[in-house]
């Protein structure tokens, strides 16, 4: 989402450009999700519910929890993933953006992987990995991971060249260029990759669920098809898409609380 | 004319007491471009020497191998008595396009140099805010980069330089990235500043101007590959008001006679 680059800072007061965001934001949800209840209702098809009774399905399936269950078990393969991705994979990135000689052995890897289409790869992951735990977070891995070490390693190789010769002209050791000059300009753009990766985390849990063997939200997916609950089926379906759209926009706001506490107070 | 008898390239290369010595230095670079071609070069103690040229002819290239940044391909940088081999606490830089870390406020961001050799945050940022009320920031140690508009900005690279309390000066075109009234507000506090510090700068510009008007040597390059066409002295009084250094007879005239010998690079 980009509605924060619409605020204009410190102009009319707070208040006026804050809630004329959320009146737009308002607005757009209403249109969409009318437009779903207009189709619902047509209805366009047999296999499609109205937004209302998806709804009452979603409020229906927290109450008797078996979304919560489905979460709980969404949701380990995905932290663990996303973990593992986050720490190797800045890790990685940031030794390859520092060094020549790791980039060229490990970058092709990941530019292979950020190109290839990893759902194809899912069988092969099941095929050594089996079925449990360990073949998800695996699938969560291979598609959160090329995009955080990518960006890593871009952010690094990218840091400003004038501050770093600064930093060498008044005599910063190689460890001083990196911990303050290297680091601190990449920041902003490391995290940006670990939001990107982490909606990529997502699409890897949710692909996993559904191919590997049906778990968790998956499972709550392919089992209403199975037995014809168009409402449950959706119900679910809108709420791993919420839930990672909310993820990912309270880290972007997150983001900018942290590297751009200029802006916020504008 | 008034300048000629005051010129002599060969006298102020050889001059014992400069500071920083150039030798022979020739710089080529990587794609077999070459910058610089056997400079020889004195820069005298407590003065202000500047560096003039057509844009291309290799100055910043000189002051980054003085600085140690660049490495020359032939001869050597001795500074007090020794060869350069890297960058040195006697010399400090200021960079044309400010360098200053945006994530940083002012206070750190003038501490910078103090910080990187270790010194107490208490400490070195008490040397930071006297800098930056020196050259004229107080009030503003707690601002981000980009609060500034260019002209402190550079205050705020020159604040950075100063604060190491280094020797050498060394200044790649320092106000060329500012607007004009500010420019000249920021020649006349250097001339301040110059008398004040006691330092050698070296600077470089492509201003006539702005050379004549702060320095006590201007050393002319000649289009690349940069070597030293002229060594001029300006023979100038640095101390009195800059209204009417700016009416000088001699500083209008030596602006016109620069500007007459680099016209023959032109094309």
């Amino acid at each position: 989402m980009t509605t924060r680059d619409f605020e204009p800072v410190g102009r009319g007061g707070p208040f006026r450009p804050l809630s004329s965001t959320a009146v737009w934001r308002l607005a757009s949800f209403v249109l969409v999700f009318g437009a779903w209840e207009f189709a619902g209702r047509v209805p366009i098809s047999p296999a499609f519910p109205t937004f209302g009774a998806t709804m009452a399905a979603l409020f229906q399936m927290t109450l008797d929890g078996s979304m919560g269950r489905a979460y709980l078990s969404t949701l380990q393969p995905l932290l663990i993933g996303l973990l593992i991705s986050g720490v190797f994979g800045i890790l990685a990135g940031v030794a390859m953006g520092l060094s020549r000689l790791f980039e060229f052995f490990v970058a092709p890897v990941f530019i292979v992987l950020q190109a290839a289409p990893v759902a194809a790869l899912i069988p092969l992951i099941t095929f050594i990995y089996g079925i449990g735990l360990t073949a998800k977070v695996i699938a969560v891995c291979i598609l959160a991971a090329p995009v955080i070490v990518l960006n890593s390693y871009k952010a690094v190789r990218n840091a400003s060249p004038s501050l770093i010769e600064m930093c060498r002209a008044f005599q910063g050791s190689r460890v001083q260029v990196i911990a303050k000059i290297i680091l601190p300009d990449a920041s902003p753009l490391i995290f940006a990759g670990l939001r990107l990766g982490i909606a990529a985390g997502f699409i890897g849990v949710v692909l996993a669920e559904l191919l590997i063997t049906p778990t968790g939200i998956g499972d709550l997916i392919t089992y209403h098809r199975s037995v014809a609950d168009y409402a449950e089926m959706y119900a679910a379906i809108f709420s791993i898409v919420a839930f990672a759209a909310i993820t990912v926009s309270s880290l972007q706001k997150l983001e900018t609380m942290v590297f751009r506490p200029e802006k916020k107070e504008g | 004319m008034s300048i000629s008898g005051a010129t002599d390239p060969v006298e102020t290369a050889t001059k014992p007491d400069g500071i920083v010595q150039a030798r022979g230095i020739s710089k080529t670079y990587d794609g077999g471009i070459q910058a610089l071609e056997g400079i020889d070069l004195g820069f005298p103690k407590g003065e202000l020497t500047t560096l003039l040229g057509p844009s291309g002819c290799g100055k910043t290239t000189l002051l980054k191998i003085i600085a140690g940044l660049l490495e020359p391909s032939a001869g050597t940088i001795i500074v007090n008595g020794r060869a350069v081999t890297g960058p040195g606490p006697e010399r400090a830089f200021v960079f044309q396009d400010f360098a200053l870390m945006p994530w940083a406020s002012v206070l750190r961001n003038v501490a910078f140099g103090l910080e990187l050799r270790g010194m107490s945050r208490h400490e070195r940022h008490a040397i930071a805010r006297s800098y930056i009320a020196k050259v004229g920031l107080a009030g503003f140690e707690e601002r981000y980069p980009h609060e500034l508009s260019g002209g402190m900005r550079q205050r705020v690279g020159l604040a950075r330089a100063l604060a190491v309390d280094a020797e050498v000066l060394l200044m790649d075109e320092p106000f060329s990235a500012v607007d004009e009234q500010t420019r000249r507000k920021f020649q006349e506090d250097l001339l301040h500043l110059i008398q004040s510090e006691n330092k050698t700068f070296i600077f470089v510009t492509h201003s006539i101007e702005e050379a004549v008007y702060v320095s006590d040597q201007v050393v002319l390059l000649t289009p690349r590959p940069g070597a030293v066409s002229r060594v001029i002295r300006t023979g100038l009084d640095h101390g009195g008001s800059p209204e009417e250094l700016r009416r000088n007879k001699r500083y209008l005239d030596m602006v016109e006679e620069i500007w007459q010998m680099l016209r023959e690079y032109l094309v």
